[in-house]
């Protein structure tokens, strides 16, 4: 088993607890906020989301082109993200908790989000379980590792700036719910 | 300080906090936030103590992710303290089983919640490891990043919760 350094532990940790008190502050750790926001009754999760997505890619981006980072994608594998985001949004549905906010709603004592955390880990030994088998079907139709601004050789920054744009326009047409 | 006692801040300071924060996670750590990644390698390791019944050495044969005690499962750890952290600081605990919105439609039995969450929570993070991202992976830190397989994940998660959310509760859970 790999383990990294413990000063490498303490940064994953504290990041991780400030992330766990922002969506404790902001309420997303409980059923009723999701479910309204699935049932498209209130807009709380899709807000914050958004938000921070508009935040974020604007430094992300600026870290990346500064030479500080690297983006880190997730390939574009048909045959494993097509399935897997309708087998998520099926869960999501039924336990009402994503996983971050399975979390932070155990962080504040809600037991159904317990046993959904121990329906997680068991859907992660059959997923361990399953992978051999399943492999050609996950990396079917393998586009690779691409950004949009990569597959049509542009720059970023009026990709970032058209997502900031429709945020922003979002928010102000659905300000009212 | 102050702000840590309140119990509900706005979506757009919340949302203005994550986004920086995966600033802070990129210029540090070098890595975006996720969530299920380390579920995927504590079941690995969990899988070694029984290699037979769980298959683990087919899966380390075909797979480079190994198991590990690393960044992301500190991350994911957090979560869970930072939440406890703020909702006690708040007053803003729940030791609830049966949400109000599940009961209109499956009746108040604990039973059948926990049947439920355990179910909803297995086909979530088989989904996941599919997709090799969740909400915060794909639906935050990979459309941020502009990443094609997280704009493809977000619309169909979101689309099919929303389906099946309908399906099941649009009626009671008005």
């Amino acid at each position: 088993m790999i383990v990294d350094s413990p000063l490498e532990l303490a940064l994953g940790l504290g990041t991780g607890a400030v992330f766990g008190a922002l969506l404790q502050k902001g309420q997303v750790g409980k059923y009723e906020v999701i479910l309204d926001q699935l049932l498209l009754r209130e807009g709380r999760v899709l807000r914050t989301m958004g938000t921070a997505v508009a935040v974020g890619s604007v430094g992300v981006h600026a870290l990346a082109r500064a030479g500080y980072t690297r983006l880190q994608v997730k390939p574009l594998r048909l045959g494993g993200v097509i399935p897997g985001a309708v087998l998520f949004g099926t869960g999501l549905a039924l336990l009402g908790y994503c996983p971050g906010t399975t979390l932070t709603a155990i962080g504040e004592g809600r037991r159904d989000a317990m046993v959904g955390a121990l329906g997680m880990l068991t859907g992660a030994l059959l997923y361990v379980r399953a992978y051999p088998t399943l492999k050609p079907m996950l990396e079917a139709g393998d586009f690779g590792k691409v950004t949009f601004p990569q597959a049509t050789k542009t720059s970023p920054w009026p990709w970032v700036a058209a997502l900031g744009a429709a945020v922003l326009a979002g928010t102000l047409a659905f300000r009212k719910r | 300080m102050n702000a840590l006692f309140q119990r509900s801040w706005s979506p757009y300071v919340v949302g203005a906090g994550i986004g920086g924060l995966s600033w802070l996670s990129f210029a540090t750590a070098k890595k975006p936030l996720g969530i299920t990644t380390p579920f995927e390698s504590t079941a690995a390791r969990l899988g070694q103590l029984a290699p037979q019944a769980s298959g683990v050495n087919a899966y380390l044969v075909k797979n480079d992710e190994v198991p590990r005690l690393d960044w992301e499962w500190a991350l994911a750890a957090g979560v869970l303290l930072g939440s406890a952290i703020s909702a006690n600081a708040s007053g803003d605990t729940d030791h609830g089983s049966v949400p109000r919105t599940w009961a209109r439609t499956f009746g108040p039995s604990r039973a059948t919640r926990f049947a439920g969450a355990f179910i909803g929570g297995a086909m979530m993070m088989f989904g996941a490891r599919m997709a090799k991202g969740c909400t915060s992976g794909h639906g935050i830190s990979g459309t941020l990043q502009l990443a094609a397989s997280s704009w493809l994940f977000a619309p169909i998660m979101a689309i099919t919760g929303g389906f099946v959310s309908r399906r099941l509760l649009g009626k009671g859970g008005k």
